[in-house]
């Protein structure tokens, strides 16, 4: 019986492993599609903030009502979250993102940065 | 419910808030929203083999709430709320089963409360790229099911010789 239960707890973790590599595969097949001219696009609360375009170095603080606040950066084509005042501090520690598809999340105050693509993508650039 | 056992609930709920804010000084920070040591759901595991599905999810929920207010704003609190119910019912029906040890039920809590977390996180931002990290969380919590499972079970043996309930 208990050894029946040992087995069944490996079976399960053997699954949960192969859905996690499975959706890892997926994952990564969908993403990480190098842009040209990309756009670092910042929505609060799913309402648009502000779009960035990649090429330019900025820094832009970003303001909520209640006073909290994210730090997006700009910086050798690579858009980051350099400083917030959410409790979890994940936003901060994330790496710098530049593909298409990444994207920042700042969940405490449910800011996003996510990497779009700009007007041309590389089809677009040949027909024209 | 007897005194012993009201007793017993808030020392649990005692512990549970204690892990939770030690959780919040262990900056396990990957860049992954939702990942969790799931030092709390330890005591959730003790209550849930000890006292039984209701008390456990109540110790749960009051949990949450007194730890979102504490170290954490409202919408944290939404997806620790999610995560939490989630991973209840995932860990409830895992045990009702009778097929797995207290290692596979934690295991089955951890991976649910780091899912729900996130699909609740995207329902709220509305940012379907947050699916991206469900791999990460997935093995996150499956590491974390199976450290908590393991210390579970000898918490839980113990508690049972000490304590007499009836
Ligand atoms: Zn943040």
């Amino acid at each position: 019986m208990e050894e029946n239960k040992k087995k069944n707890d490996l079976i399960l973790i053997g699954v949960l492993l192969m859905v996690a590599l499975a959706a890892y595969f997926c994952i990564s097949f969908f993403q990480g599609a190098n842009t040209k001219n990309g756009v670092a696009v910042v929505t609060i609360d799913d309402a648009e903030y502000g779009r960035f375009p990649l090429v330019v170095d900025t820094e832009e603080r970003i303001e909520l009502p209640d006073g909290s606040y994210n730090l997006l950066v700009i910086q050798d084509g690579k858009a980051d979250v350099t400083e917030a005042s959410c409790p979890d501090g994940i936003c901060v520690n994330h790496r710098a993102i530049s593909k298409q598809g990444q994207s920042i999340v700042c969940l405490p105050n449910k800011v996003v940065v996510e990497i779009e693509n700009g007007e041309e993508s590389d089809l677009d650039a040949v027909t024209n | 419910m007897k005194t012993k056992k009201i007793a017993y609930l808030g020392l649990l709920v005692a512990l549970a808030f204690i892990f939770s804010y030690i959780e919040t000084l262990i900056p396990i920070n990957i860049g992954v929203p939702g990942a969790k040591l799931g030092l709390a759901n330890l005591v959730i595991i003790v209550a849930l083999y000890t006292i039984g599905e209701k008390n456990a999810f109540l110790l749960s929920m009051v949990r949450i709430v007194l730890v979102g207010f504490t170290f954490a704003n409202l919408a944290s609190m939404l997806y620790s709320l999610a995560g939490g119910i989630l991973s209840f019912l995932a860990m409830c029906i895992a045990k009702r089963s009778g097929k797995l040890s207290t290692t596979g039920v934690s295991v089955v809590g951890g991976v649910f409360h780091n899912v729900g977390q996130i699909l609740m996180a995207i329902w709220v931002v509305k940012t379907a790229s947050l699916v991206y990290y469900l791999p990460v969380l997935i093995i996150a919590g499956l590491a974390s099911g199976v450290a908590i499972g393991i210390l579970g079970a000898m918490v839980t043996k113990r508690v049972k010789k000490v304590v007499n309930w009836d």
